[in-house]
């Protein structure tokens, strides 16, 4: 096997362009893998690499792209007979993949017959002509054309003897929206690798290969990115509150109280028998977040809030206000205990945040200090979350000063890049002379600046 | 890295023998009820062939202790387990001398010394006994002449030399999980559970011992392994272990399995639930892991459910069934709310 060596080497380095740190180390245990195992079970080969290659779960998604580019399944080897041509050669073919489509959904079908299909549907509905004659595939005209997701109805038509009331019904049709969406995902991951057997892999996965949850920017996040996000804020507040946990555990080891320790030697003529340490006064200070929730930045602040609430056992007591151009306390809906899911959407139904629509910084640090000043005390530590974009108003950095000056610790998150502050209507700079502002794009950036910032 | 490569082959033969083939871990664990998946059982046999430990992370509930219990079943192998905790340390895991029965030693031994006992002097004896009147002997100028008799001292010197020779012997050792694992002759697994809990400090001995599989002793000398332990540690992830750790091992996610494997699981742990209604139960199952829940129902928590229904006597698994029993599967009463919600019970 002249070629595996070399071929595991480039899938090695792939993976390290994403981010996932692989050792030689690691190397050569999947060299040792790839001997010990049979290279013909595809699904054994995938998690042999995986088990040598992979420190952390939440790198399994970039993983398994990769090795769909890189250990493609031989076309020959799907398995399913060529499916039988288009009826009506004149037509577009569209309403006949979709019943095609609907029949094998409705029969719950396994991935062979859902993988021909899939490219049967690129074959005729996604094929496109690149620059310089090429044929090209498409996986969103292809899916735009088939439009599966209507389907669900006549599915659902199909099911008709069950009644659609009910858990059942729910179950029913949860299930089959998840069908949808997974033959969605064989028609993109069948793009890819024709796109791939095309321009070569390395290309592909340069640019299709997506980056694991934690790396993404808040900002150009799509919703469902967002959504595997909040996902994560439990067991990253976990990690944060054991790593707190221990940061706390070493600050009281081996602190000697030097008085105390000579003052109890006088007992014992004067030999230190029982050194007296220092016992630090548990600091559990209040918080008070003020948290932009317009459209541009919701993402931010709703992981940003699930985190605060997760982490609220580690303050005396947090409040939570909102605003957009008003500003408004919200703090019930982001308590421990509540329902945390919709919290971003009762926001806006419940709290006064909305008058004309447009972020309005310097009018909302003006009202808080005029409505709230009493909130923020020689205990408080005060955290502000938003991109500082004033839409061209008068960003008040006096009013926030006000507020700070009577804050025990200030700091602003702000989720745009650092190389953005400051352009167009960004006030950034001129409230970053007022406070520390941190720039947290990423999850992992977030988890970086909140970590720092928690209280020993 | 060829230095690295060859102990590991070196150990080839030894280690290889628990499994021939990735279908036969499939077989054997699935002969002592284990159901495992393609990636479980591609990986207990890799980490077996390897002879490397295998690290197991996941959320709580879906059998990474299990898992080891499963495979030291299976093979016939003792079960050695050593649960970290917050302040484990090397007494507690490794090894630890028996302070109380080396004292009691000492005492026996300087009794049973015939000088030592007619000079009545030996100090150690003498404090001993707390018998005043011993002690008044021992302060007796004329008694302690008795014991300056050079011949005695050498005598009792010796005695010394022999019982700290004896002290410091297998006798008086006690073998914590780590070390009674590498003495092992017969097939062994060895399970480190709930790796994260334990300090940094634990880690660099967890890697001493399952980087080279022997242990040092100062007073005994090394302790090498003669047979690997079949070598599973299970992580909650709370906190990232080191990476120097985490490269001694293979890894393996374990999440929840597919809807068909739960299913499967869920009869064979409660084969009397009706088929169909095991059917619905690992669907609904599913559905609430796709909510976004502050805490999802695991393997283990599915597994109550079909027993709560069994228990109440409910054939099916309706939506007033669903309302009764909910609480069985999520633990927070938020959860249950948007649960309800979710799946249109309101």
């Amino acid at each position: 096997m002249p070629g595996v060596p070399d071929h595991l080497v480039a899938f090695v380095t792939a993976l390290r362009s994403h981010g996932v740190a692989v050792g030689p180390g690691e190397t050569v245990d999947a060299a040792q893998v790839i001997t010990a195992l049979d290279l013909l079970q595809r699904e054994q080969l995938r998690e042999g690499l995986a088990a040598a290659l992979l420190r952390r779960g939440g790198e399994r998604a970039v993983f398994d792209s990769l090795f769909e580019l890189y250990f493609p399944v031989a076309t020959a080897a799907t398995g399913a007979a060529e499916p039988a041509p288009l009826e009506e050669p004149g037509g577009d073919g569209v309403s006949e993949l979709r019943e095609r489509l609907a029949g094998l959904l409705a029969d719950d079908a396994d991935g062979p017959q859902l993988r021909a299909l899939a490219g049967q549907v690129l074959d005729v509905l996604g094929g496109t002509t690149g620059a310089g004659g090429a044929a090209r595939w498409s996986a969103y005209q292809a899916l735009d054309r088939l439009a599966p997701q209507t389907l669900l109805a006549q599915l659902f038509a199909g099911m008709g003897s069950r009644p659609a009331e009910g858990v059942t019904g729910e179950l029913a049709r949860r299930e089959v929206r998840e069908r949808i969406a997974g033959f969605r995902r064989l028609v993109e991951a069948e793009a890819v690798r024709r796109t791939a057997e095309q321009r070569g892999r390395d290309a592909v996965a340069r640019s299709v290969v997506p980056r694991p949850p934690e790396q993404r920017d808040f900002l150009s996040a799509r919703s469902d990115e967002l959504a595997a996000l909040r996902r994560t804020v439990s067991p990253l507040a976990r990690r944060l509150a054991t790593r707190l946990a221990a940061r706390r555990r070493r600050a009281h080891r081996g602190r000697l109280d030097l008085r105390r320790t000579l003052r109890a030697s006088m007992s014992t003529g004067g030999v230190p028998v029982r050194p007296a340490y220092r016992r630090p006064r548990p600091s559990r200070p209040e918080l008070v977040v003020l948290c932009d929730v317009s459209g541009s930045v919701a993402g931010f602040s709703h992981f940003t809030l699930l985190l605060v609430a997760a982490l609220a056992e580690q303050f005396s007591k947090v409040r939570v206000f909102a605003f957009v151009d008003r500003i408004d306390e919200v703090t019930e809906l982001f308590a421990p205990g509540a329902e945390q899911s919709g919290a971003m959407a009762r926001v806006f139904g419940e709290a006064d945040v909305v008058h004309s629509g447009h972020s309005d910084y310097g009018g909302v640090f003006a009202d808080f200090l005029t409505g709230h000043a009493e909130v923020v005390g020689p205990k408080t530590s005060l955290l502000v979350l938003g991109d500082g974009r004033t839409n061209h108003r008068h960003p008040e950095s006096g009013a926030l000063a006000s507020i700070v000056a009577a804050a025990r610790h200030a700091h602003w998150l702000n989720p745009e890049p650092r190389t953005d502050w400051g352009t167009g209507d960004s006030a950034a700079l001129t409230y970053g002379r007022v406070l520390p502002m941190h720039e947290c794009r990423t999850a992992a950036q977030l988890a970086d600046v909140v970590a720092g910032l928690l209280p020993v | 890295m060829s230095a690295d490569a060859s102990p590991g082959s070196h150990h080839h033969s030894q280690a290889a023998g628990l499994f021939g083939s990735v279908d036969d871990v499939t077989e054997k664990l699935a002969s002592v009820g284990y159901l495992a998946s393609t990636a479980v059982a591609t990986t207990v046999f890799l980490a077996d062939r390897l002879g490397k430990p295998l690290l197991v992370e996941g959320p709580a509930g879906v059998g990474k202790t299990e898992l080891a219990r499963a495979v030291a079943q299976a093979t016939g192998s003792e079960l050695v387990r050593l649960q970290c905790y917050e302040g484990i340390d090397e007494a507690r895991a490794l090894y630890e001398w028996n302070h109380a029965k080396q004292l009691l030693r000492i005492t026996a031994g300087g009794a049973g010394n015939p000088a030592t006992a007619g000079g009545a002097g030996n100090p150690a004896t003498a404090g001993g006994a707390g018998n005043p009147a011993t002690a008044g002997g021992a302060g007796n100028p004329a008694t302690a002449g008795g014991a300056g008799n050079p011949a005695t001292a050498s005598h009792r010197e010796q005695g010394w030399s022999d019982i700290k020779d004896d002290i410091f012997s297998e006798e008086f050792l006690l073998p914590r999980p780590l070390l009674s694992a590498i003495r092992r002759t017969e097939p062994t697994v060895l399970l480190v559970d709930e790796t994260d809990k334990a300090d940094v400090e634990v880690e660099g001995l967890l890697l001493e011992v399952l980087g080279d599989y022997q242990v040092t002793v100062p007073e005994l000398g090394t302790v090498t392994a003669s047979r690997r332990p079949f070598a599973l540690l299970t992580s909650n992830a709370t906190r990232e272990l080191s990476e120097a750790l985490k490269r001694r091992c293979l890894f393996l996610h374990l999440d929840f399995p597919d809807a068909d494997l739960e299913r499967r699981i869920v009869l064979r742990r409660v084969p009397e639930l009706p088929e169909a209604v095991a059917e619905t139960l690992v669907r609904a199952v599913r559905a609430l892991r796709a909510i976004q829940l502050r805490k999802a129902p695991s393997v283990a928590e599915t597994i109550d459910w079909a027993r709560t229904l069994l228990a109440l006597g409910l054939g099916t698994l309706d939506d007033d069934a669903v309302r009764a029993t909910l609480g069985v599967v999520l633990k927070h009463q938020s959860d249950v709310r948007l649960a309800m919600r979710e799946l249109q019970l309101d």
